[in-house]
């Protein structure tokens, strides 16, 4: 291996990627209107038709015409893709066939009406998503788009016409665009072609076609698209000057930022931010601020946050949530200034009520006062919005549960009854505080309405009770009336300050809860080894917190996509429904249910991301038809990715165990080479030898010599057989290929069976067979076992001096039979006693021994354990020389008898 | 009967054939190559051997299904070459008709051993011999007076011992199934009680006072079957 390559002269990975991605793209080319009826699709087909004479594929993928016949003369001689037909509650639907454009693909395709919302159960929502997806696959495309269909100037064109257009196109799109043509008709033209019949209307415009078509409605329009386009060129020129090095007189980078809550001006909010920072050409942010009052929101009002923060995200903005306690502007300024904000937008507060005015400075006000270093904005809701915002904001969300007013009820009657009891023994005593206490009561324990409602009870209580004249609800004195009327202001004020806390309380408890299920999970996520625990944890809790259907999919055998975990446990998906999970998994973007992408598929799946890429899907489906609130799906995120590191990391670990048998198995491997190398070719060196020269030197051999050389031939070709049958038994032990026959035998056979197979390896030995002949049978597998014995006589034959003695002795020792093999040999140094059934090892003799494959006492160890037998070596004398190799066997069943 | 024993060799390996042709007929032997099954079972026909040595391993079809297709319509004795792995092949072989087995790699020696034995019960049934008395070293059995002497001295061995004795005897240098021993001494049923035939050689050997560690008489094949060595 060479030093590693300089990460200098490398380009980043990421950024070729990008270059790649971006050389494959198809152009994107839009013909932008001011309103209907200006010609955008006349303009395209005449730019495809120019370009098709000069021989570019084009295909008209979907064109409107609405019967207009300039337009259709204009569509012949061009190739028009068949639309695809959608039945939808009983009514025909034909929609742009993107599969089939995508495998058609053309040079250039003509899309009209970039803003067009697909039929249900579409692979998207939105045709500038299928367009998306045309140019990702190398496709050009030529698309019409009218201005008021922009995200960011719905709100200003809504103002100028008084329409608001439902279809929408966020204003990335916009960008993506690499050229824009606008088509300018004059506002006198078009009121014209109007009255000629000559423009098709949307519905929505139709019904407001007085309106929406007067002379400054159009000319501000036009305005709106021209500066647009002019917008565009700029953009395109700052673009060119950035990508060509162009160095030029930068302002400083401003950024902008909006502060979201859950009010309803939020979306309009965001829009306003958007145009804010295209004008500033600056990056933006929409930062969502989380109250401690978050929790008690209503899912409405959660909703309405979640909505602004994925219109923000359409939108370009970089999205970012702080957690705030009661300093909610201290937190956003401080967050600001870490990001570098310049400007901040936030909106407007609402009207107050009276008190509160007094009590607490708004946020807005905070901000201004203590945000001196930046530049702040507030925004003005709608008015129509703002009146319905007021009346919405100021009604706290009412306690319906009729058992807190039971209590409430209760509480005074208990409060009453008390203040009976003192009356009678103090007289003086201030009854009014024991009603306000109950006031409290209530208000911590049920919350704010049932409180007012206790406070209104105990004041007529105590009126008609402990006011004079008694029993009526008149009063006489003065100072009746005025404890009366302080001891309701003061209940209602510590009503709706208890209230508050318990809402804290109560969010507090909701965040604690929530930090734990999560905490819980990852521990259980930590501690789950293997990839199926970790997909069962993972489905099981995340289906627990979340209350719905939960189901993992990870890639299986050949890379598909298949369900690995569900709980509860599901064997298959529907076509719909794992289409978007395969969405998910090949784009890495959520899919399905409340996503732009197959919103009709009962699912929501999470791809789970990691650095190393996306690790499988996570999909739900919440047990009724509820949506997820934006809280839950936050809870998804967080969970989503813990399970993403955890999936994660169970493959590392199976990586690293499968190179560790990788490299388990390569050291094997070498070492068979090398003693197929050696030790293998050693006895064939002496049969070449042997055979070679009973050949060439025939005459010159005397018939003893020739005797000699024979056998030498005959024994070395012996040992080699010795060798290629252990190789094939180890073999056999490694791929668990062994199978065991067996039957009752008796030792004493078995060993005479092995000497009888050494042959002359022993002879130069005196054997001493110390077995006796009535040993109870043992139950092995007569062949293999037989080998066991050769290899160990051979080994023994090997290391012991010739002449020296070699002893084999039998006996019983409980349910098994011992059989040892002692040698007087040098021994075996007590380190390596273990070792020696290691595969290929050999213990290392200074002075050279006859050589061995190192194989022969694996493969006893691998024959005698998988008899359920044991082996192991030792000294033969207790001085520690000789070996004694002591093999233990089952004995066969019924004869566990003594002799 | 002809001078010379006819011996067809059939392997796929030439080699094989060539050092097998060479020790044969050294030994005076007249010898037939095969190399493939087909050809081996045309060969049976054609050239009328007294034995067959048979490699299992063969290129076209299996040496079972030779022996099965030979066995149709000759008894031609059978020697099966095999290697060691090949246990249990090796004991169809012989149920399918095979008379003994070689294990590879082999010595001449022990081949010949083999072949011998194999040849002589050739003659001896021709002698239409309804074999009497069989003589094994200083062994003597005689079947008619259900008697055994060893070195002129009468054992006493029991019937079912004796029936062991005499069905080993009469295959004398031949392997026996333990399956063919079984069926031959208790009957079909019991094809499969080797535990029985272990009991009853190891009362065997004391008695013919035989050490199994390095046996004079009754050799045992482990997994396959015995073999009463000749003299």
């Amino acid at each position: 291996m060479g030093p590693a390559p300089s990460s200098e002269s490398r380009p980043e990975p990421d950024a070729l990627l990008a270059e790649a991605g971006k050389e494959g793209r198809g152009r994107l080319k839009i013909f932008l209107g001011s309103a209907p009826g200006v010609g955008k699709t006349y303009a395209m087909l005449q730019a495809a038709r120019t370009r098709a004479a000069e021989g570019t594929d084009v295909v008209v993928a979907i064109v409107e015409t609405h019967g207009r016949q300039e337009t259709e003369r204009l569509l012949r001689n061009l190739s028009v893709l068949p639309r695809r037909s959608h039945f939808y509650r009983g009514r025909i639907l034909h929609e742009m066939d993107l599969e089939a454009l995508i495998e058609r693909g053309p040079q250039i395709a003509l899309i009209d009406e970039l803003a067009h919302t697909n039929a249900p159960e579409s692979r998207h929502e939105k045709r500038w998503q299928d367009v998306e997806d045309v140019l990702a696959a190398g496709i050009d495309v030529y698309t019409t788009l009218n201005i008021q269909h922009l995200e960011s100037l719905n709100d200003i064109v809504a103002r100028i016409s008084g329409v608001r257009v439902r279809e929408t196109v966020p204003d990335n799109v916009l960008e993506l665009a690499d050229e824009i043509e606008l088509i300018d008709l004059p506002p006198e033209e078009l009121i014209e072609r109007l009255r000629q019949g000559k423009v098709y209307l949307h519905d929505q415009i139709a019904r407001a076609i007085e309106n929406f078509f007067s002379k400054g409605n159009l000319t501000a329009l036009r305005e709106l698209a021209m500066r647009v386009a002019a917008d565009r060129v700029d953009a395109q020129m700052i673009a060119h000057m950035k990508s060509h090095a162009i160095s030029g007189p930068w302002p400083t980078q401003d950024r902008v930022m909006v502060c979201i809550n859950e009010a309803p001006v939020a979306k309009p909010l965001v829009r306003a931010a958007k145009r804010m920072a295209d004008r500033a050409r600056a990056p933006w942010l929409a930062l969502n601020v989380v109250t401690s009052s978050r929790e008690s929101l209503s899912e409405a009002s959660k909703d309405r946050i979640a909505e602004a923060l994925r219109l923000a995200e359409a939108l370009g903005a970089e999205i970012a949530s702080v957690n705030a306690g009661s300093d909610i502007a201290g937190e956003i300024l401080e967050f600001a200034r870490s990001r570098n904000v310049t400007r901040i937008l936030i909106g407007r507060p609402r009207p107050r009520r009276m008190f509160a005015s007094f009590t607490r400075e708004t946020v807005a006000e905070t901000l201004v006062r203590k945000g001196e270093d930046f530049e702040i904005t507030l925004i003005a809701a709608d008015q129509d919005e703002a009146r319905k915002a007021a009346i919405r904001a100021g009604r706290v969300e009412v306690e319906r549960d009729p058992r807190a007013y039971l209590a409430a009820t209760g509480i005074v009657a208990f409060a009453a009854a008390t203040a009976f009891v003192i009356e009678r023994v103090f007289p003086v005593a201030s009854l009014s505080l024991v009603f306000l206490t109950g006031v409290l009561v209530t208000a911590t324990r049920f919350g704010l309405w049932p409180s007012l409602y206790a406070a209104t009870v105990s004041f007529f209580t105590y009126n008609f009770f402990f006011t004079e004249p008694y029993r009526t609800f008149i009063m006489h004195r003065r100072d009746d009336i005025l404890t009366l009327v302080l001891f309701y202001v003061a209940s209602i004020l510590a009503g709706n300050l208890a209230a508050r806390l318990r809402n804290q309380a109560i969010a507090q408890r909701a965040i604690a809860r929530r930090t734990a299920s999560l905490y819980e999970f990852s521990r259980k996520l930590a501690s789950a080894a293997s990839f199926d625990d970790v997909v069962w944890t993972a489905v099981s809790n995340v289906g627990a917190i979340l209350r719905c259907q939960t189901v993992a999919l990870m890639p299986g055998a050949g890379d598909r996509l298949e369900i690995s975990g569900a709980f509860p446990p599901l064997d298959e998906l529907d076509a719909r429904d794992h289409g978007a999970a395969l969405w998910a998994w090949d784009h890495g973007e959520p899919a399905g249910r409340t996503t732009a992408t197959l919103p009709s598929s009962n699912w929501l799946f999470l791809p789970l991301r990691t650095a190393q890429g996306t690790q499988g899907v996570l999909g739900i489906k919440p047990e009724d038809r509820r949506s997820l609130s934006p809280n839950d799906l936050r809870i998804l995120d967080a969970l989503g990715d813990q399970v993403a590191i955890a999936v994660e990391r169970t493959r590392l670990v199976s990586d690293l165990q499968d190179s560790r048998i990788l490299s388990e198995t390569e050291r094997l491997r070498s070492a068979l080479l090398s003693s197929v190398s050696h030790d293998l070719r050693t006895p064939l060196v002496s049969i070449i030898g042997a055979a070679s020269s009973l050949i060439e030197a025939d005459e010159v051999l005397c018939s003893d010599g020739r005797r000699q050389l024979a056998e030498t031939i005959r024994e070395e070709g012996d040992r080699l057989n010795r060798y290629v049958q252990n190789l094939l038994d180890m073999t056999r032990l490694g791929y668990g290929a062994l199978k065991l026959n067996r039957q009752p035998s008796d030792v004493r056979e078995l060993v005479g069976a092995a000497v009888r197979q050494l042959g002359p390896e022993l002879k130069r030995h005196t054997l001493i067979l110390d077995v006796a002949d009535d040993l109870p049978p043992v139950d092995v597998d007569p062949i293999l076992m037989q080998q066991v014995f050769a290899n160990v006589l051979d080994n023994a034959a090997r290391y012991a001096p010739i002449g020296s003695n070699v002893t084999v002795t039998g006996a019983t020792g409980g349910d098994a039979l011992v059989i040892a093999v002692s040698d007087q040999g040098p021994g075996i140094p007590p380190a390596d006693r273990e070792r020696v059934f290691d595969m290929f090892y050999r213990v290392r003799a200074a002075d050279g021994q006859r050589a061995g494959t190192g194989l022969g006492l694996a493969i006893c160890k691998g024959i005698v354990d998988a008899h359920g037998g044991g082996i192991r070596a030792g000294p033969a004398v207790a001085d520690g020389t000789g070996t004694r190799i002591e093999i233990r066997l089952p004995l066969a069943a019924g004869t566990k008898r003594s002799a | 009967m002809s001078a010379l024993a006819r011996i067809l060799v059939v392997d796929d390996e030439a080699q094989i054939r060539r050092f097998l042709r060479v020790a044969l007929e050294a030994h005076a032997y007249a010898v037939f190559e095969a190399a493939t099954g087909l050809e081996a079972v045309q060969k049976a026909a054609t050239e009328d051997p007294h034995l067959i040595v048979l490699d299992l391993g063969l290129p076209d079809i299996d040496g079972k299904a030779v022996i099965a297709k030979v066995r149709e319509w000759s008894q031609t004795p059978i020697l099966v070459l095999s290697v060691r792995q090949a246990e249990a092949e090796k004991v169809e072989a012989l149920d399918a008709g095979a008379q003994d087995y070689v294990v590879k790699p082999f010595g001449i020696k022990e081949l010949l051993a083999r072949i011998r034995s194999l040849l002589r019960d050739r003659s001896a049934s021709e002698d239409a011999g309804v074999h009497a008395a069989v003589a094994i070293g200083n062994l003597h059995i005689d079947v008619a007076a259900h008697e055994v002497r060893k070195d002129g001295k009468p054992l006493k061995l029991t019937r079912k011992e004796f029936d062991v004795l005499w069905t080993l005897a009469r295959h004398a240098g031949r392997i026996v199934t333990h399956k063919a021993l079984l069926r031959e001494v208790w009957g079909k049923a019991h094809e499969h009680d080797t535990q029985y035939l272990r009991v009853f050689i190891r009362q065997l050997r004391r008695k013919l006072d035989d050490d199994p560690a390095s046996p004079r008489y009754i050799m045992n094949e482990p997994g396959v079957g015995y073999r009463l060595l000749e003299p």
